[in-house]
Parts: structure tokens; sequence; C-alpha cells
């Protein structure tokens, strides 16, 4: 007697690695669960997001979904040996979904827009605390830090810095503008960042936190 | 070390030891279970709280992992 093939939801992490390397339904059936767990997790992270892509049609955040989760779903198949069970397989997986929906949703949102790598505008360092002394101090930091942006940091570094941390680009969007990964723009955001602070520090604007 | 002006040192950023922005996602499943079973998570993953505070988009992926599970 032969038991036919029945598709139920899958339920440990053991089971999910089991199931997608199977062969035949039970692993194409797996692949799809999956598929579908990504796209929930797609579509929740656009939901979160919406407000900055108010501009964006309905059915082009769904597309916006799909790829996301389609994206997802080849990068876990593609990494399951390197599945560790730190936690949850489903947590894991999920992961991939957030970062393809977050790094699409980044770059739609500022799609057509010019990428700035001078200051637009130096934030002003008042920290509501209406007192001319105060005024003053942050008037200095202020001049200080430009200084220190200007002579202390390589071009790259400068560019790098003035877009990410004071026009706010994001850095996926100045990832993709300068064909670098995220994770070496921002090894150059952390260096500019520490050569700031020291060069601060040099002329007496660090102290130690209390 | 602090310059004493918050919005300052929100652009130096956080100081201190941090995980790079591979290592951040590489552990980040891992780090949410944790926060989310009320283990000491930054004790396991040491570097990830300042990497979260610096990376605005870790910052945001780590969020976003910890809503969905609490969903």
């Amino acid at each position: 007697m032969t038991v036919a093939y029945a598709p139920r939801p899958v339920d440990s992490s053991e089971a999910w690695l089991e199931a997608l390397r199977a062969d035949g339904a039970r692993g194409r059936d797996a692949v799809a669960e999956l598929h579908g767990l990504l796209l929930r997790a797609a579509r929740f992270e656009i939901g979160r997001r919406r407000a900055a892509l108010s501009f964006v049609r309905g059915e082009d955040l769904d597309d916006l979904a799909l790829q996301a989760a389609d994206d997802a779903l080849v990068a876990v198949l593609g990494k399951l040996d390197q599945y560790r069970g730190a936690s949850r397989f489903t947590t894991w997986a999920y992961k991939f979904a957030l970062l393809e929906a977050g790094v699409r949703l980044r770059r739609r949102a500022w799609q057509g827009r010019e990428v700035v790598l001078e200051p637009e505008t130096w934030p002003t360092f008042a920290d509501g605390r209406p007192s001319t002394e105060r005024a003053s101090e942050d008037a200095e930091l202020l001049r200080e830090l430009q200084r220190a942006v200007r002579e202390a940091l390589t071009p790259h570094q400068r560019d790098v810095f003035v877009a990410l941390a004071l026009n706010e680009v994001p850095i996926d969007v100045l990832a993709e503008r300068l064909d670098m990964t995220r994770g070496a723009l921002y090894k150059t955001l952390h260096d500019a960042r520490t050569k700031l602070r020291r060069e601060l520090a040099a002329y007496g604007y660090m102290q130690e936190d209390s | 070390m602090s310059t004493r002006n918050e919005k300052l040192d929100a652009l130096l950023g956080p100081t201190g030891p941090q995980v790079t922005c591979e290592e951040c996602f590489e552990r980040l499943d891992e780090y949410v279970e944790l926060e989310l079973r009320g283990d000491d998570a930054d004790a396991q993953v040491p570097g990830m709280r300042a990497h979260l505070e610096g990376c605005p988009a870790c910052g945001e992926e780590h969020e976003s992992l910890r809503a969905l599970l609490s969903h």
C-alpha cells in the first residue's frame, strides 16, 4: 500500500531544512511555503515604511514586496548550508526578506532624487537651552566640526560623511550610486567619525562621559 | 568620550567597538531572539548595540525583525 503525500506546514527548524532539501512534491511545497513566509515579511516591512512612499501606487508596492520575497527566497536557498541554528529557521529566513524589502524601499523613495555630496545645510547644534554662553559654545563646536571635515578627512571620507551623516542619504542609496557595498560605505563612515572625534579631542572639544 | 552636545554626538556616532554591517546581518536573528527571550543579548553579541545605533539601515532591520516576531 502506498500512502499519498499530503502537504502540511513545516513546524521546526530541522523539518524546514529537511523539507527544503527534499526532492519532488515535498521539496516544492516547502519552497512554496517558505516563499509565502518571506512575502508576508516583505509586506510587513513595506507596511511599516509606507509613509515614506505615499507617492507610490499600491500595486507598485505589491510588486516591490513580491520582488523582495523572490530575491530573499533565492538568497535563503543558496545559503541553507550557512544556517547555524542560532535562531529559529523562520527568524533566520525573515531577515533576508526584511533586508531585500528595506533596500528596495529606500532606493524607491530616493528614485530620481539627486544625492548631494556637499553639505546642504549644516545643522545647528542648539540644544534647546536658551543661554548666550551655550549658544556661543555651540557655534564654536560647529565651526570646529566644519574645519575638521574640511582638513582631517580624505575627499572620499568627506563625501560619505556629508551624504550619510549630514544629508541623511540612506546608505543603500549611496551604495548603489557609488557602486559600493553597504559594509564598505559604513566602514568609511566609521573611519571618518573616528578621525573627527580624534580631531575634536585634540582641540579640547571632547570630554570623558560622566 | 562625548562633546556634551547630543546633536553633534549623534553625527559622530557611537564610540567603542562595534560589529560590521556583514557581522550585524549574520547575527541579527540570534540577537533579536535573545532580546525577545529577555536574555542579555548585548553580552552575547558584543558590539551589536553600538552598530545598530550608528548604522540607520541595520537599525531599521533590527526594529523590523523585532516587530515582525512580536506581531
